[in-house]
């Protein structure tokens, strides 16, 4: 049963909620309450702002299940502006090449299709090109 | 009723604080229907209809407009006691959309959250709740979304229309708001001129029936009566909006309200983006609060089918400057676009079989 992992995971999935190292500043994603810099205790939620830049990426043409709908995707590891780096989909390229250093925002998107009309929807993090620097 | 008695005013005056748009990047061209259903004959009602993407819905889309009314706002999302979503597309019949969306802007756990439906104009009656909410004193911080990725029959008059696409507003007291809501009139009776049955994935309309009786009395009958009451003319507004199922109603509603072609332009974006149901009126009216003056003055009147309108009076503050440029604009959302045809339009609204 998937519920209680996709209900334990929402606020980091949700909206990039993870951790600040109150020893040595370092930002944490995703939160694992230990400092990976220092090995202290990191227990202090913080909002990362979803800015970061292409670090690398790959196009997936044969989807794992679950993921079928969605085919072809692009995953990439996004390079934070706070300094972690995470995995995640890339969405709305259209018409946009994908080079490492481009610049990303996080948005909140459908995670999985909906293959299975009965279950849950699990949402959470994928990354777009930046729509307008405010 | 006497008129001054009609109006929806709160004790305390309210209004926006901040408000946000989104609309997905794809785009159906109405040619695209024509060429498919009717061998590329016949008038069309608009240029082209906003899509959503495989991976967007009502919950997706709601939560990108609330974070650019925060941005807006600038405000702590935890002070935002109510989170509501009109719409009349939310992605589960039994599970609220407005949980997923307080989640994720960091609203939870101390608000209110509800999902509202009133055909199109959900958006505006969550907006007139929301008011009543800050205006008693009971929140400081209320937050109404309109938002909808609207269903339409492969070949039905609606395929051309049935976009996709929203607005949110955090509505708060009017020293904070960077338009202050004068005063609102809701006007409802019992019309059916479109529906959509439970378990049923299209709806159903009474073709000609959705003019007259339904659509033009409704907006005519509500905003004549606020402006009656509020002692305005259509010469003393800047702006009016109105819910634009295409591009001909609103056109002529604001004709038969003595309203000018340049009054009406700048919230019109049904040609470009297709009828965004509950988002309709309302991400109308984010186009004009992105150019709008301090002082100037915006009738917005929505119109849901079964049917309603609420008509608001609306007056644009000083801290408009300060707030507007801090999210993308409504423009910037349209013009991001993205031209895809039938067979992918078909994919994205999961009309294909997959097993």
């Amino acid at each position: 049963m998937d519920i209680p992992r996709h209900w334990r995971l929402k606020k980091q999935r949700y909206a990039l909620v993870g951790e600040v190292c109150g020893h040595c500043d370092t930002k944490v994603f995703p939160p694992r309450d230990i400092c990976p810099a220092c090995g202290e205790e990191a227990k202090t939620l913080y909002q990362f702002s979803g800015r970061g830049e292409v670090y690398s990426y790959t196009t997936v043409y044969e989807a794992p299940a679950g993921f079928e709908e969605g085919a072809p995707y692009t995953i990439a590891m996004v390079r934070l502006a706070e300094g972690p780096l995470v995995t995640a989909q890339l969405t709305d390229l259209e018409e946009k090449r994908v080079e490492i250093g481009m610049p990303v925002e996080m948005v909140t998107r459908k995670l999985r299709n909906a293959t299975d009309e009965r279950g849950m929807l699990v949402y959470g993090y994928k990354f777009r090109p930046v729509v307008a620097v405010p | 009723m006497a008129d001054m008695e009609k109006l929806l005013k709160p004790e305390h005056p309210v209004g926006i604080v901040g408000y946000g748009a989104y609309v997905p990047r794809y785009r159906l061209p109405a040619s695209e229907v024509a060429r498919i259903w009717t061998d590329g004959t016949g008038g069309l009602p608009i240029k082209e209809k906003s899509v959503p993407g495989l991976d967007e819905d009502v919950v997706t889309m709601s939560v990108e407009a609330a974070r650019n009314a925060l941005l807006r706002a600038g405000i702590p999302p935890t002070e935002i006691r109510a989170v509501w979503v009109g719409s009349e597309s939310h992605p589960y019949a039994v599970k609220p959309t407005s949980t997923i969306v307080a989640e994720a802007i960091g609203a939870v756990p101390n608000t209110q959250a509800a999902d509202w439906e009133f055909a199109c104009k959900a958006g505006t009656e969550a907006m007139v709740a929301a008011m009543g909410l800050v205006g008693s004193g009971m929140a400081r911080y209320a937050m109404a979304i309109g938002m909808d990725t609207a269903q339409g029959r492969p070949g039905d008059a609606l395929e051309y229309t049935a976009g996709a696409g929203g607005a949110a507003f955090i509505l708060g007291l009017e020293e904070d708001s960077l338009a202050v809501i004068e005063a609102s009139y809701s006007y409802v009776t019992d019309t059916p001129d479109f529906w959509r049955r439970a378990d049923q994935k299209y709806p159903e309309h009474g073709h000609r029936f959705t003019g007259e009786p339904a659509y033009f009395h409704h907006i005519v009958s509500a905003a004549e009566a606020v402006m009656e009451a509020t002692g305005t003319k259509a010469e003393d507004y800047q702006y009016a909006v109105f819910h634009q199922p295409n591009a001909k109603f609103p056109q002529r509603a604001g004709q038969m309200l003595g309203f000018m072609p340049e009054q009406i332009e700048t919230g019109l974006l049904v040609q470009d983006i297709g009828n965004t149901y509950s988002g309709a009126a309302i991400i109308g009216l984010t186009a004009i609060l992105d150019i709008a003056k301090p002082g100037d003055r915006i009738l917005m009147t929505s119109f849901g089918s079964g049917a309603g309108s609420d008509s608001m009076v609306i007056r644009v503050t000083e801290r408009i400057d300060a707030s507007r440029g801090k999210a993308p604009t409504t423009q910037e959302y349209i013009t991001r676009r993205t031209e895809i045809d039938y067979a992918q339009y078909v994919r994205m609204r999961g009309k294909l079989t997959m097993k």
